[in-house]
């Protein structure tokens, strides 16, 4: 068609290759369907982990049975994830390499066409590559090992930096914030552990990439990051799966720590087919002068709920939630932030983009909590809704409790559509509806995209593309 | 060579706006069409952009002989047609040269990329002769312009991406003097032997720095009178009323 210009045919064609693909299963450990105590044994002992790990693991299944879905305020499509028709581990080992050489060639052939080790000589002080239940690569570049910067697997981290690792696991969220939460704490496998030293600014980011490759499973990927004193470090994720008929579960938790004056960004790029309910619990805990950022674009998946958060402990603490979602056709994004300040002249800021296209839904769930007894403390909250075509749905529901009068908060809230009379003009200069609709898209993220490190920018920007190709005739 | 316009006929919800409209533009001509308000000039230069709101019941619109009534919007513009709006739309977001950018890369070959040097030093070059400040180039497309600045951005796209056929809707409404003969110069410097211009205007004002070499008076959806420059000078006298007892 004459209408379809270079760039958008060469994305087209990408768009086969970027995340649905898969390879036959060949796993030497796999703990089969359903959830009970044996299959928590069964990860606890190809894991080989200590006892403590194992009765974690057995209290947080009594935790998770004990909950009920949370569909009193959540979307009752929770429901039609059927937990006896998932399996919770699926592996090789659990021990990941240290060089690609040495990676399966599936797997290796998998994160190179996500581009992984190439961005990893290009960029990253360090990666780790999890297929379905294990990290099949993880590195660290050894300048900043030689610094005492530890990036390894949770499993790693709990095994062999239990004295740093043991007294803040579990503490930013607890086993029983939440049903998943609970479930990811009974069946944790994958995900990372990091540790900066006091004073060491971590210049290139360190970045995990967590892949589904089989049908029927669930990703529960585990991360734990602690900034010690003064110390600064980036971490990026990248999410894919390929698209199956059935449902496909991810569900992850990712606690950080920033110590006094430390700084932590944490940058998610999720790009999940959208079978996968994505429903994962982050949130950061920011000490004395600390910072904790979150930027979070959520692409894809059926259902995604998240909404990060960020204790902050210390004074002027700081923290902010950057987040972009995405409402294809048939995709629910109930995102949002939770900013609990717990000390005086604690400063957060949120602001959240999202897009619904077609029949996609956009959900914007805010909680902000600043207590009676504390002083100096300031919020700001824009939530910010694009609707494309009149089906598209978006709700906001901010809570924003703020208790005594010496605090500043403000909450700005917009929804705007890219109207025909946009559209109109921007055809009028060449552009393809598909061109134009991208184009409006990219022009309403892009004071957040700003930013964004460039690598990560140019990601964003391929794959709204890619998203709006597929929605648009 | 030529934008022929024949017998066009054309509607929107049920109401007729174009009656049987008959116009042809060689290229290397630049014709002006005036007419009171309602008369159906503005709808007659989207019709010819090809926009959706209209449907067109008769005649037809030839580009260089050929007839554009099933191209779509964004492909009648690569074609070669190219409309300066009354009322350009904001894209909130959208640098102009990011925009600007897009629309050429838009009309390359499959495989090529725009030269990112050449493109900066053809649009700088070209915002000079416009007397345009270069932070413009960073500005979100219309986005908190005047009405000065959005027409002049009008015609840096018009220069950028160097149509066939341009279509100015009413150009000069809301420009100053000064805004008024940078357009015009800008416009001016586009005129070849192989680009035709339709100027929808109003006034006669705008016809003292663009030189037509015909004027068309439009009334109820067809061209009742044409003649050479001087028809605009008379309308310019004696108005519209002669429609009246016509």
């Amino acid at each position: 068609m004459n209408s379809e210009t270079a760039t958008v045919k060469q994305v087209a064609l990408e768009k086969d290759d970027v995340g649905n693909f898969s390879f036959p299963e060949s796993h030497k450990f796999d703990a089969g369907y359903g959830l009970t105590k044996d299959t928590i044994d069964y990860i606890s002992k190809v894991k080989d982990e200590p006892a403590w790990v194992n009765e974690f693991r057995h209290r947080a299944l009594k935790t998770f049975e004990s909950k009920p879905m949370p569909t009193n305020w959540a979307t009752k499509d929770l429901e039609n994830i059927d937990f006896d028709k998932i399996r919770y581990y699926l592996s090789d080992g659990a021990q990941p390499k240290r060089s690609w050489d040495d990676v399966p060639p599936e797997v290796l052939e998998t994160f190179d066409r996500l581009g992984v080790p190439e961005q990893e000589r290009a960029f990253l002080a360090g990666v780790e590559a999890q297929y379905d239940s294990e990290a099949a690569y993880s590195n660290v570049k050894e300048a900043l090992a030689d610094e005492g910067v530890i990036f390894v697997t949770c499993s790693e981290g709990l095994k062999e930096h239990e004295e740093i690792f043991r007294p803040w696991f579990g503490k930013v969220i607890p086993t029983g914030d939440n049903k998943f939460s609970a479930l990811n704490s009974a069946v944790m496998s994958g995900g990372s552990f990091i540790y900066i030293p006091p004073g060491v600014k971590v210049k290139h980011p360190l970045q995990a990439y967590f892949r589904i490759n089989s049908e029927n499973f669930g990703q529960f990927e585990r991360t734990l990051i602690i900034a010690d004193e003064g110390s600064e470090v980036m971490y990026m994720e990248g999410c894919t799966a390929p698209k199956f008929e059935t449902a496909t579960l991810h569900s992850a938790v990712v606690e950080l720590v920033a110590m006094k004056g430390a700084k932590i960004q944490y940058i998610t790029v999720q790009n999940w087919s959208s079978n996968v309910f994505n429903l994962v619990t982050k949130r950061g805990l920011a000490h004395e002068d600390a910072e904790i950022r979150w930027i979070d674009c959520n692409i894809g998946s059926r259902l995604t709920m998240k909404y990060p958060g960020v204790v902050m402990k210390g004074e002027r603490a700081r923290g902010e939630v950057i987040s972009i979602a995405l409402a294809n056709d048939g995709q629910h994004q109930d995102t949002g932030a939770k900013m609990i300040h717990a000390a005086n002249n604690t400063t957060s800021n949120v602001i959240s983009k999202s897009i619904s296209v077609g029949e996609g839904r956009s959900t914007y769930r805010g909680q902000v909590h600043i207590p009676k007894h504390l002083k100096g403390c300031k919020n700001n909250t824009e939530c910010d809704a694009l609707l494309i075509n009149t089906n598209s749905r978006t709700d906001t529901y901010p809570a924003i409790s703020v208790k005594g009068n010496q605090h500043v908060t403000q909450h700005e809230a917009s929804v705007s559509q890219v109207s025909e009379e946009m559209l109109f003009y921007m055809q009028q200069r060449g552009l393809s509806e598909t061109q134009a609709m991208s184009l409006a898209v990219n022009g309403f993220i892009n004071d957040l995209v700003e930013e964004f490190p460039m690598e990560y920018s140019v990601e964003l920007k391929r794959l709204i593309d890619l998203e709006m190709e597929g929605s648009v005739g | 060579m030529s934008l022929t316009i024949e017998n066009l006929h054309a509607s929107v919800e049920g109401n007729e706006i174009l009656k049987g409209l008959n116009l042809e533009i060689p290229a290397g001509e630049v014709h002006a069409i005036m007419g009171p308000n309602g008369s159906g000039k503005s709808t007659l230069s989207k019709i010819i952009a090809g926009h959706d709101d209209y449907e067109v019941t008769e005649g037809r619109v030839l580009l260089d002989g050929v007839d554009i009534a099933e191209l779509e919007v964004d492909e009648r513009s690569r074609a070669g047609i190219f409309l300066a709006f009354q009322y350009p739309a904001e894209v909130p977001g959208v640098s102009n040269a990011n925009f600007l950018r897009a629309a050429l890369q838009a009309r390359l070959p499959e495989g090529e990329e725009i030269d990112a040097v050449a493109f900066y030093k053809d649009m700088y070059a070209k915002m000079d002769e416009l007397e345009m400040n270069r932070k413009f180039t960073s500005r979100a497309v219309n986005e908190g312009f005047s009405g000065g600045e959005k027409k002049r951005n009008e015609i840096l796209q018009m220069m950028m991406l160097e149509p066939r056929y341009c279509l100015l809707d009413e150009t000069d409404s809301g420009l100053d003097i000064d805004a008024l003969k940078v357009v015009a110069k800008g416009v001016n410097a586009m005129r070849s032997a192989n680009r035709g211009f339709l100027v929808i205007t109003h006034y006669q004002r705008l016809l003292d720095y663009i030189k037509p070499d015909h004027v068309h008076v439009m009334a109820d959806g067809q061209i009742v009178k044409s003649g050479g420059a001087e028809l605009a000078l008379e309308l310019e006298e004696s108005g519209y009323d002669f429609l009246k007892t016509a």
